[in-house]
């Protein structure tokens, strides 16, 4: 495992998109904060996990990815996401040394990547891809023996022990995996990441496919790695489970749209503002919103609810409050306006869309 | 073939051999087979009239036994890398530290262990037969055919190398099992040649021949090995796309 003084949720130091990365950052139609976050040093200073600098895929005249640049610090568990099809999966498997990349570099687990020094980098890390792939006819315990030996893992009965506890599958160790539930089998995949101690785990799509039970149990096994300082590089398109276990995240649709905090991206995607929802349709709100000094504009969303941009909503919501109360209005709510990393996901893959579209 | 690490080709083995042995299909037909193979040279001792036995008659039951090596692992060789890839282990697996040589070798081996265990019993069982119920005349003969019992002993394994190595260089480009399974077996005709020239005596079977032959199927298989090696493509194995080379013109992976 990663060393414990491994500093969890580093404090991404804003910089340019990668070294040497003169892109524009991607920028929302309506002037929104520019993002800028893809450093991913320690606050020990210590060199990232994974160092991807303009990496890029292509297979013939098809781009799997492009030009995309970020880090990983250790420790940190890192989201990847992005629709069916974004290059997400072929991402892991370049760095995972099972494709090649077309141009750009990458450093993994502290190994420049490239196909001499793949059975080395593969020492360090550990991949689990979308279906476990198991060996059916052998029981989950032969399953992990292999892969131990395959990893140069002598001796491994300990290491195998602790996996399967890790896992909570102890009780299962001389079930064939031919008769595990999808969930389990899953597990065993995530058992078979954790035997050889690696530097960082790619997970793709670790919950694909799973009932809510059997990704919680997943969740929490991704939770229980963050604590003991795994670096953690996940690829999903289950947004609430980026939001809940990653550090940070970033978007990719082919290229890289955004990167960053949820919360930060949130702040950068979206502007702040506050959503006031009243009983009934103000008559005038152009004039009772404008005469707010806070507020910098409004727009109508629905009939009784209106979205005020503010700079600082804490401090306009009294005077809003005041404003409301003066015309006579019956206010239901009002508040600052919550973004999920739902909405900014959306908000940016809903832009390539229209982009294809246009 | 260099950086081998046997601690990585020993899993592979034994993986291989306990799925095998998990498999009834495969038990069955690993059994079956070498028996079919083994009823017409038996018969041929008992049906030779010991006034009439002599090599040109006893040669031929005798490399009949040779379609053993050469049958039994076409299919089980042309599965090995196309099976993985369709029952999905074949990503997780090739994220280990494994080489493509030691993946290979392993493979191979677990195709060559029970080829040899079962081909090598067979000749033993057919030469206990021959000398505990033949006639004594016709056992002698029988023991006597040092050329061809060499031929046999030699050629197993190297033919077995054979079928083995051009069934894994058809897995690893074959799209599908079943595809694989058809060339492996197709591919496997080459060898039965000899086999079928050796046995009606166009190519005749001395000790010169014998040694000769091995040498030459030695250097073909060990050739054959390197160039499934060089075959075996991760990329295209794990997308079905040709490995791109990277674009030169720009700053390239690593």
């Amino acid at each position: 495992m990663v060393d414990g003084d491994a500093v969890r949720g580093a404090d991404p130091v804003a910089a340019a998109d990668g070294p040497g990365d003169e892109r524009d950052p991607p920028r929302s139609p309506g002037g929104r904060a520019e993002i800028t976050d893809a450093s991913a040093s320690t606050h020990a200073g210590r060199q990232p996990a994974l160092v991807v600098t303009r990496l890029t895929k292509r297979f013939g005249e098809r781009t799997a990815f492009s030009e995309v640049s970020f880090e990983v610090a250790h420790g940190e568990v890192f989201g990847f996401l992005g629709p069916n099809g974004a290059g997400k999966t072929t991402i892991v498997r370049t760095l995972g040394t099972l494709i090649v990349a077309t141009s750009g570099s990458a450093v993994v687990a502290g190994i420049p990547l490239s196909p001499e020094n793949g059975v080395e980098i593969r020492q360090r890390i550990s991949v689990m891809p979308e279906s476990p792939g198991l060996y059916l006819r052998l029981t989950v315990t032969e399953n992990l023996e292999y892969f131990a030996g395959l990893y140069g893992l002598h001796k491994a009965g300990a290491r195998i022990r602790d996996a399967l506890e890790a896992v909570n599958l102890t009780d299962r160790a001389g079930d064939l995996c031919g008769g595990l539930s999808k969930g389990l089998r899953q597990r065993v995949g995530l058992a078979r990441t954790l035997l050889s101690d690696p530097v960082i785990m790619f997970l793709d799509e670790p919950t694909s496919g799973l009932d809510p039970v059997a990704a919680r149990e997943v969740h929490n096994l991704i939770g229980r790695l963050r604590q003991k300082g795994v670096t953690i590089f996940l690829t999903t398109h289950r947004l609430e489970e980026a939001e809940k276990l990653c550090d940070r995240v970033a978007i990719l649709n082919t290229t890289l749209r955004t990167i960053g905090r949820p919360g930060d991206l949130r702040e950068q995607l979206f502007e702040r503002a506050l959503v006031v929802k009243t009983v009934a349709p103000l008559t005038d709100p152009d004039a009772l919103f404008g005469g707010v000094s806070a507020v910098d504009s409004w727009r109508p969303e629905g009939a009784t609810s209106y979205v005020l941009a503010a700079s600082d909503p804490g401090a306009a919501a009294p005077e809003v409050t005041r404003a409301l109360v003066g015309a006579g209005a019956d206010v239901l709510a009002i508040g600052e306006a919550q973004h999920s990393l739902e909405d900014v996901y959306l908000e940016l893959v809903a832009e390539d869309v229209e982009a294809r579209a246009r | 073939m260099t950086d081998l690490d046997a601690t990585r080709v020993r899993p592979v083995i034994r993986k291989e051999l306990r799925d095998y042995r998990r498999k009834r299909s495969i038990v069955v037909t690993m059994a079956v087979l070498p028996a079919i193979f083994l009823i017409q040279p038996t018969l041929s001792i008992f049906l030779v009239p010991a006034s009439t036995a002599s090599g040109r008659y006893l040669s031929l039951p005798l490399l009949l036994l040779l379609l053993i090596p050469v049958m039994l692992p076409s299919t089980l060789a042309a599965y090995s890398v196309v099976g993985e890839r369709e029952q999905g282990t074949l990503e997780p697996l090739l994220t280990t530290p494994i080489r493509t040589q030691e993946f290979i070798l392993g493979k191979g081996a677990a195709v060559m262990i029970p080829t040899l265990v079962l081909s090598y019993a067979v000749f033993g069982i057919f030469l206990a037969v021959a000398r505990l119920f033949a006639n004594p005349v016709v056992a002698s003969d029988l023991f006597h055919q040092g050329p061809v019992l060499l031929t046999l002993f030699l050629f197993t394994p190297l033919l077995a190398g054979w079928a083995i190595v051009v069934g894994m260089a058809v897995s690893v480009r074959a799209s599908e099992v079943r595809v694989a399974q058809q060339l492996g077996t197709v591919a496997s005709i080459p060898p039965l040649g000899v086999v079928v020239l050796l046995g009606v005596g166009v190519i005749h079977p001395t000790f010169t021949v014998a040694i000769l032959f091995a040498i030459g199927l030695l250097v073909i298989d060990l050739r054959a090995l390197r160039i499934v090696s060089r075959m075996f493509d991760r990329e295209r194995l794990v997308t079905g796309s040709k490995a791109g080379r990277p674009d030169r013109s720009e700053p390239h992976a690593g």
